[in-house]
């Protein structure tokens, strides 16, 4: 039997974090195909055939797969399934949406989150927003698995050849209905991939304040994120969420202003390569995650911080 | 309009978890409990709405051990009419827990089911979405505005994109997003009341729902720890280190 890995895209593009689900369901099974569903996709069938990784790709069209509804997409996916032994897709908002439906409809306990492929039963996930790692096995006969993106490299997207094979679309659920979708619109990276990530907490008082956040990230190339607190209270929008009820981000560098660490922050944003903290509360949480911590007002701080990185001769993008 | 209301009782958020020593789950004993955080944004909307008149009745349950009590009565003081604990022991999968409600909705019949979007204690977001499937009804999930319009609900759901509206046929199972709304405290009158609401105790066997876990959990350990780092005394310093010993500028 092989995996099968469902395919997030916005019918113009694949959505990136599909590269790294494609990675981690070529480990649970090298016999991975993909499934596309969506409306005048042909373009992202064509580029899903290109990437080594994937052995066949499944292409479904209709109309009504325009917008992703999990209503739509689940029936049709447990009609595919039959054939396949783990159905695969990233524990984003797509996934985490759509999965549980096509697992309930199969009768399945579906594991969600997994960091690790450890055999094709056996999985590690975090619990607890991450306080905790669980190694779990599955003993249902068909697996439903979602997967952390962050966790897994994106997979090649060239020299792959493999084979395009249309399927029949589903009946279309009517009780449900897409209405509009409001894109957050930015120059700056993606928050999920941006290489450097620089987030503000309570500590900046207001969101006029972010203009200081903004000023380096402008430098350094950087996404913005924010903590819960700060999202809160209104100093900036909630897209920007890093932490176990926002985005889950693991960037190079990571630059926490102003935060001072609970446990639901850090769950987002700890596993990031190099951490730097910048508080006057040399105490704070935050510190005890951080590579480098300066325990400084942010007000002088980041000026500085931007002065300094201005003498610099060349920055990384 | 008859609203049900999930609720699961977790460790507090505030908690710091500790993994027990011999790797088999962590440590619950002793450890404050509480409701789920975006349970809370779910029974405060459903109040929300029968406040407004268009709900008459808002049932709460939650699936669990004998003291999951406290979480009813919780919601219970806030506004709910009355609770319903199915009782079980040990872990109970979403999928369990799903095939539980399903069998509560054939009796009760809600016109909407809310709970919140995730349980922060297994993290597996994935009831709403399974008790939706098994009911055939349409879900939205990740809500953080809820509009009634007729028989019909308009969601603006929070997506990884941005924001999402979409509009739903009732019945329909809701998970609710902690921007919902703001959860009320419950007034020391009200948790008076509570007590005298009424509470339905049901056997999960009773209901004829195998609970068994399908994923067997072979180990919980501590996540690896992050090597100490040091604190630098200005910004100079920092900038120095991040250039020329971590190498990411």
């Amino acid at each position: 039997m092989s995996a099968l890995l469902i395919t997030e895209h916005n019918n113009k593009e694949i959505r990136p974090f599909t590269l790294n689900a494609i990675t981690a369901a070529s480990q649970i099974d090298a016999d991975l195909h993909v499934l596309l569903i969506g409306n005048n996709c042909g373009n992202i069938a064509k580029s899903l055939s290109k990437m080594p990784l994937v052995k066949k790709v499944l292409h479904v069209e209709a109309t009504y797969y325009e917008n992703y509804l999990a209503e739509n997409f689940a029936p049709l996916i447990v009609k595919v399934s039959e054939n396949y032994s783990h159905i695969v897709s990233s524990a984003n908002t797509f996934g985490k949406n759509l999965m549980p439906r096509v697992a309930a409809l199969l009768d399945t306990s579906q594991v969600s989150d997994i960091i690790k492929v450890i055999s094709p039963d056996t999985f590690l996930r975090p619990i607890y927003a991450g306080n905790a790692f669980a190694t779990v096995k599955s003993t249902d006969v068909k697996k439903c698995i979602t997967i952390r993106p962050t966790s897994f490299e994106p997979c090649e997207t060239s020299s792959g050849s493999a084979p395009i094979e249309k399927v029949k679309a589903a009946e279309e659920f009517s009780l449900s209905k897409f209405i509009k979708r409001e894109e957050v619109k930015s120059d700056r990276p993606e928050l999920g991939t941006a290489r450097v990530v620089i987030s503000g907490g309570r500590g900046m008082q207001n969101g006029e304040n972010f203009k200081l956040i903004n000023a380096v990230a402008d430098k350094l190339n950087a996404a913005i994120g924010a903590s819960r607190a700060a999202v809160d209270a209104g100093y900036i929008s909630n897209e920007h969420q890093v932490g176990q009820t926002g985005k889950v981000v693991v960037p190079d560098l990571y630059i926490a202003v102003g935060i001072s660490g609970a446990i639901q922050h850090l769950a987002g944003m700890k596993e990031s390569k190099i951490i730097v903290a910048i508080n006057k509360d040399g105490e704070a949480p935050i510190f005890s995650v951080a590579d480098y911590g300066l325990e400084a007002d942010l007000f002088e701080a980041l000026p500085q911080f931007l002065e300094e990185l201005n003498k610099l001769n060349t920055i990384q993008k | 309009m008859k609203i049900l209301v999930a609720v699961k009782r977790v460790i507090d958020y505030n908690v710091q978890v500790r993994v027990k020593e011999d790797g088999t789950g962590v440590v619950t004993d002793n450890v404050k409990m509480s409701s789920n955080p975006p349970d809370d944004n779910a029974i405060e909307e459903a109040v929300k709405i029968k406040e407004s008149g268009k709900a008459t009745e808002i049932i709460a349950i939650t699936v669990g051990v004998e003291k999951s009590q406290e979480t009813l009565r919780k919601a219970l003081a806030v506004g709910a009419d009355r609770g319903i604990l199915v009782k079980t022991e040990g872990i109970v999968e979403p999928l369990a827990v799903a095939k539980i409600l399903q069998k509560i909705v054939d009796k009760e019949k809600p016109d909407l089911v809310f709970m919140g979007k995730q349980a922060i204690d297994d993290d597996c977001n994935q009831t709403g979405q399974m008790l939706s499937a098994l009911l055939n009804w349409p879900q939205a999930t990740f809500a953080s505005k809820i509009e009634i319009k007729d028989k019909k609900l308009e969601v603006i759901r929070e997506v990884d994109e941005g924001l999402e509206t979409i509009e739903v046929n009732i019945p329909a199972v809701i998970t609710c997003d902690l921007r919902l709304n703001e959860p009320r405290y419950a007034s020391l009158p009200n948790i008076m009341k509570a007590k005298k609401k009424p509470l339905e105790i049901i056997n999960a066997s009773d209901l004829g729902v195998n609970t068994t876990p399908r994923v067997q959990q072979i180990k919980v350990e501590e996540p690896p720890k992050r090597k100490t780092g040091i604190k630098v005394a200005n910004v100079a310093e920092l900038v120095n280190k991040l250039k020329n010993e971590a190498k990411v500028i």
